[in-house]
Formats: structure tokens, C-alpha cells, sequence
């Protein structure tokens, strides 16, 4: 654990709220190591989820600096942003954010359009992450066909499918109960410590954010490490 | 490219309800569109057939008032003319008067020098020029009716009775004439003019309207005018055009058209457009979170634009080839039976040409905003709203 994959500093976002102008996060430093799994916890409106977008590329910084895996991504255009993320993260929402339309496999296999592979390489790669979510017998079924905790599953896959180095999920329990919610920490570990995947994770769950290796508490917009 | 169309062709069938009623509307609407544009080439074809070198001559307040028979000899004498003939309206009939065709009493060798688009084989014409009872007859008219060379057919006059009263006069068929290179209307028919002149009842040596050739088209103005002098200031004033502009004048007379099937189809592609476009803008918009997911995961805003405009413009163009094809058919369906009325009925390749322009067009226009506005999309605005 001795390169950041993620390095913060001095990352301050401000939002404008009619004439207001809100500073959502005060200058924050974060660094975050390759192979590491790391929960991000704090109250609402703590700035959490504004982090995660920061990291993630769906959002610029008012100033300061984001290197993720040594590229300064604040100084990309939003379509070198979009060819970034296809490249370098992926992404587990709360609920899932399943195409309703397509089976379990072609919802994996969305990440992979963006690159140039044969339709049997894509299902291929599919299949494959679908195996290591466990759900490789699903893969026909649509979202509807499927409980929360194998669309989560589905999701993961769908996150994993291109092998980018980063994996940030927003409350990616925050819709299960507590066995399936287990379930799925357990795959997050399994893709942290066996496929060596940099996992970021954004939780309310005390009982969730254990299972990381480091917890990362956020109040107001700033960091606090927990013990 | 596949994967994207697949995802195109998954977000089409989703509502498939939703899909079948807009592309029912798409279909009808090119459907009438190709209908139409059969019908306008039905009124113009006359025009397009016309003779750049022939001049027609009517009498100047209407084209149902006689000119006298005196009048063609004159308008030989007249400089640039090569040669002149005239022709008659008989509002011939064969069985049903509902079913009136075109038969010209006319001089047929000068017809046969004028119009030399009109093809029959050598020993036709001479059985037919010695014949007074004679008629010539198009070859699509002589299909529809059943007709061949030989055959002996009484025809029916809803204008000129004969001398002893009736209406029905006999002819013989003596030659079925082609149009060469499709340049003549083969639905109709002539009859020698002595025949019709000296049996009918009234209206002896009077012609409808005389038909002139001349040495140089682009002299046409110059010598129609010559024309329009000559019987000046005569109680029969003429009035000459271009053969193509009298055919455009005819079938003014049923109104303009073009200008007519224009204003209906400005119509219906008005209200598909708000149709298709407001279904266009509701499915995108219930899709906002699902864009967002793709653009997190890295479709970009142009691809983003691209999948909603492939959307709109697969309805467009798939339901635009099924109603032009379908309009197509109907027009063929019905210029098999409406011939004697609308000889030019057809599918028109124009119509079609710019049918399938006009889907391009409705697929890129209805789909422009709502694709502008998912490539516009912001992820965390659109994310945060769930």
C-alpha cells in the first residue's frame, strides 16, 4: 500500500443556491492507496456523495486538485471525462440503476459498447463478470425477474466488467435487508482483497463501513479519520 | 455499432404500445403522402407529356365555345408554322355514361404528322385512314375495354346526337396505337373528323381548338401571339398557349393541385410532428435516470445525442418506407381500376424520392431537442432527482 490511487488537495466545491453561495467542501486533503477498501461515512448532507462525484468524474472541483491513478482529472473536458470514467471506474448506485429493458447480461455488457470488441467478447466478458457476482445462471433474467440483492449483484458486475481500477459505491446496501446487505459486503471484499480492486465506498451503515479496511468519517463538508 | 443498435432497438420496443401507435401515424401519414403525390402526377401529366413544338388554340372565353373549321387553314398560312390539325371534345361513352373517355374527332393523317409520338404499325393507319367509321384507340384503353383491331363498337355521344337523333355512333376499330417512349397517353382515342362532321346534328365546320405545329419552340411566344392577331378583333377571338400550358390550364380548372395536396400534407406533417415529437420528449424524459447511468458510465454527450436521434429517426424512416410503399400500392391498386378517369394515376418516383427525404427530416427534427436535452443532461442532477 505505498502508491495513492487517489489523491485529494485542497478540493473545495461550491454550489450556488439562488444568489447564495454554498461551500459544500472546505479544502479537503484525502489520499486513498491502490488495493484499499475505504468507507466514507458521516451524516446527511455531510458531503459525501459530492466527494464521490468529485472522485468519480461526474463533477468538477471549484479549486483544488483530484489525481486519480496519476491523471489530474479536474483539468479534463467533460468528454475526456466520459471517456475516463469508461476507463478507469466504475460505479454501484443504491438502487441499482438497472436498464429495465435488457437481461442481466446485456446491462453488464453496457460498459463494454464503449470499446472496440466483438459481440462474443463482450458476452464473454459478461458471463465472466457474472460468474464472479455469483449470478452467471441470471443472466436472461430482466431487472424485474431478479430480487434486490441480485440486481445489486447485476450492478456489480456491470461496475467490474471493464476491470477499471476503482470502484466507488454510494450506499450500495442502503436498499437491502441485512443478510442480503452481508451478502454483497462480502462480494465487495472478495473484489478488494482477491481481484485486488481500490473499492470507495459511501455508507450510513456503521455495521457496513466495518467491513472496509478504513473508515473515513465527513462533517461539514470536511474529513476526519476514524480510529 | 451493433451493441448501440441493440440498445436503439430495446428502448423502441419497451412501450411497444407507445411505438406501434407512433409509427401508425408516421405510416398513415406517408401512406396519403404517397397517395397524393400519385393523384398531383395524375392532374400534371398531361403537362409533362406536352409537345415543346405544339401550340393549341382555343377561343378566347372558353375552351367549350367552337372556333370555326375555317380557322385552321389560316393558321397554316402563319409564319413559323409547320402544320396545323384540330380536335373536338365528343364526350364519348361506351356503356356507362358515368365513364366518359377522351375521343377526338380530328384529321388523322395531319394527327399522325403533329403527333408522331402516337405509333401504330403501317397497315393499321391505312385501314384507318380508309375507313370513315374508323377509330384509333390507345392500347391502355383498348385493354381496359377489352378491344381489338377488327372489332365493331358502337360508342355513345353525351354531347352531339346524329342526324336521325341518336346518340350512338358506330365505329369500327381499326388501329391501337402506342405512345413511343412512354411520351403519349394511351388513354384515349380518335375518329376521323368528316365522319363526326357531316352525321352530327348541330354544330357544322366548327372545331373545339386547333392544334399547331411550329418550326421553333423557342419561338412559341412569338408565334401564338401571331395567332391571337390574326383573328383579333373577329367575333371568334382565339386565345394560343403552349400545348404544355394549355394541359397545366386544364387541369387548373380542378383547382391548383399541387398547391391543394401541398396544404393537405403541410397539415398532416404539422400535427405528426407535434405527435412524434411530444412521444419523442415523454420518452426521453422518463428515461433521465437511465441516460444518466450511461453517461456515468462513460457514454459521452455525443452518444448519448446519438442513440435518442437513432430513435426518432428509426421510427421515422421505418414508418415512412412502410406508408410510401403502402400509398404506392393503393395507387396502383386504383389506377388499375380508376384508368379512364385518371390515365397519369401512378405512383409518382418523385413523390417517393422526397418521401423518404421528408422521413429523414421528420426523424432528425423530432428527435433534435429531446436528444439535445439528453446530451445535455447533467448526471448528478439527474442521478439526484431519484
Amino acid at each position: 500500500m505505498s502508491e495513492a490511487i487517489v489523491d485529494l488537495d485542497q478540493v473545495v466545491k461550491t454550489f450556488r443556491k439562488g444568489r447564495e453561495k454554498v461551500e459544500v467542501l472546505h479544502g479537503l486533503d484525502l489520499k486513498i492507496q491502490r488495493g484499499e477498501f475505504c468507507a466514507l461515512m458521516g451524516p446527511s448532507g455531510s458531503g459525501k456523495t459530492t466527494l464521490l462525484n468529485l472522485i468519480g468524474g461526474l463533477d468538477q472541483p471549484t479549486s483544488g486538485r483530484i489525481s486519480v491513478n496519476g491523471e489530474r482529472i479536474e483539468q479534463l473536458s467533460s468528454r475526456q471525462l466520459a471517456g475516463w470514467r469508461a476507463r478507469h471506474v466504475g460505479f454501484i448506485f443504491q438502487f441499482y440503476n438497472l436498464m429495465p429493458m435488457l437481461n442481466a447480461r446485456r446491462n453488464v455488457e453496457l460498459p463494454l459498447l464503449l470499446k472496440k470488441m466483438s459481440g462474443k467478447e463482450r458476452r464473454e466478458r459478461a458471463m465472466t463478470a457474472l460468474e464472479i457476482v455469483g449470478l452467471a445462471d441470471r443472466a436472461r433474467h430482466l431487472p424485474r425477474e431478479l430480487s434486490g440483492g441480485q440486481e445489486q449483484r447485476v450492478a456489480i458486475a456491470r461496475a467490474i466488467v471493464s476491470d477499471p481500477d476503482l470502484l466507488l459505491a454510494d450506499e450500495p446496501t442502503g436498499d437491502l435487508d441485512r443478510t442480503t446487505a452481508d451478502d454483497i459486503l462480502d462480494l465487495l471484499n472478495t473484489l478488494n482483497e482477491r481481484h485486488g480492486k481500490t473499492i470507495l465506498m459511501v455508507t450510513h451503515d456503521p455495521a457496513a463501513a466495518e467491513r472496509a479496511g478504513r473508515i473515513v468519517q465527513m462533517d461539514k463538508g470536511a474529513l476526519a479519520e476514524a480510529a | 455499432m451493433m451493441g448501440s443498435l441493440m440498445l436503439v432497438g430495446k428502448n423502441l420496443t419497451r412501450t411497444k404500445l407507445r411505438t406501434l401507435f407512433t409509427l401508425a401515424s408516421v405510416i398513415i401519414a406517408f401512406m396519403l403522402f404517397a397517395l397524393l403525390g400519385g393523384i398531383s402526377r395524375a392532374f400534371s401529366v398531361g403537362v409533362e407529356l406536352a409537345g415543346a413544338d405544339r401550340l393549341i388554340t382555343l377561343h378566347r372565353v372558353s375552351f367549350i365555345q367552337p372556333l370555326p373549321l375555317s380557322y385552321v387553314q389560316r393558321i397554316r398560312g402563319i409564319e413559323g408554322v409547320i402544320d396545323a390539325t384540330h380536335q373536338t371534345w365528343f364526350g364519348a361513352y361506351f356503356q356507362d355514361p358515368r365513364s366518359q373517355f377522351g375521343l377526338f374527332p380530328t384529321e388523322l393523317e395531319e394527327l399522325r404528322r403533329i403527333y408522331p409520338e402516337l405509333e401504330m404499325p403501317v397497315d393499321q393507319w391505312q385501314a384507318l385512314l380508309n375507313n370513315q367509321t374508323g377509330l384509333m384507340v390507345g392500347r391502355a384503353m383498348a385493354e381496359s375495354y377489352g378491344w381489338s383491331v377488327g372489332d365493331q363498337v358502337p360508342l355513345f355521344s353525351s354531347i352531339y346526337p346524329r342526324q336521325d337523333g341518336s346518340y350512338s355512333w358506330p365505329f369500327v376499330i381499326e388501329g391501337i396505337f402506342t405512345g413511343a417512349g412512354n411520351e403519349a397517353d394511351e388513354q384515349q382515342a380518335f375518329m376521323h373528323y368528316d365522319y363526326f362532321n357531316e352525321g352530327r346534328a348541330f354544330g357544322r365546320d366548327s372545331v373545339g381548338w386547333v392544334i399547331t405545329q411550329i418550326e421553333d419552340p423557342d419561338r412559341a411566344d412569338e408565334v401564338a401571339q401571331a395567332i391571337d392577331r390574326r383573328f383579333a378583333n373577329s367575333p371568334t377571338e382565339t386565345k394560343t398557349s403552349t400545348e404544355a400550358g394549355f394541359a397545366a390550364g386544364f387541369a387548373s380548372q380542378f383547382g391548383n393541385i399541387g398547391l391543394i395536396v401541398q396544404m393537405i400534407m403541410g397539415c398532416v406533417f404539422f400535427t405528426l410532428l407535434l405527435i412524434t415529437g411530444n412521444t419523442m420528449a415523454q420518452a426521453v424524459r422518463e428515461r433521465t435516470g437511465e441516460l444518466a447511468v450511461l453517461k456515468t458510465i462513460g457514454f459521452s454527450d455525443r452518444r448519448v445525442l446519438g442513440l435518442v436521434l437513432a430513435e426518432s429517426l428509426t421510427v421515422a424512416i421505418v414508418g415512412g418506407v412502410i406508408g410510401l410503399a403502402l400509398g404506392s400500392l393503393a395507387v396502383q391498386g386504383a389506377a388499375s381500376v380508376m384508368a379512364q378517369f385518371f390515365p397519369g394515376l401512378a405512383p409518382s418516383v418523385g413523390a417517393l424520392g422526397w418521401g423518404l427525404l421528408l422521413a429523414v427530416v421528420l426523424g432528425l427534427v423530432t428527435g433534435a431537442l429531446p436528444a439535445w436535452q439528453a446530451s445535455r443532461l447533467r448526471v448528478i442532477d439527474a442521478l439526484g432527482r431519484q
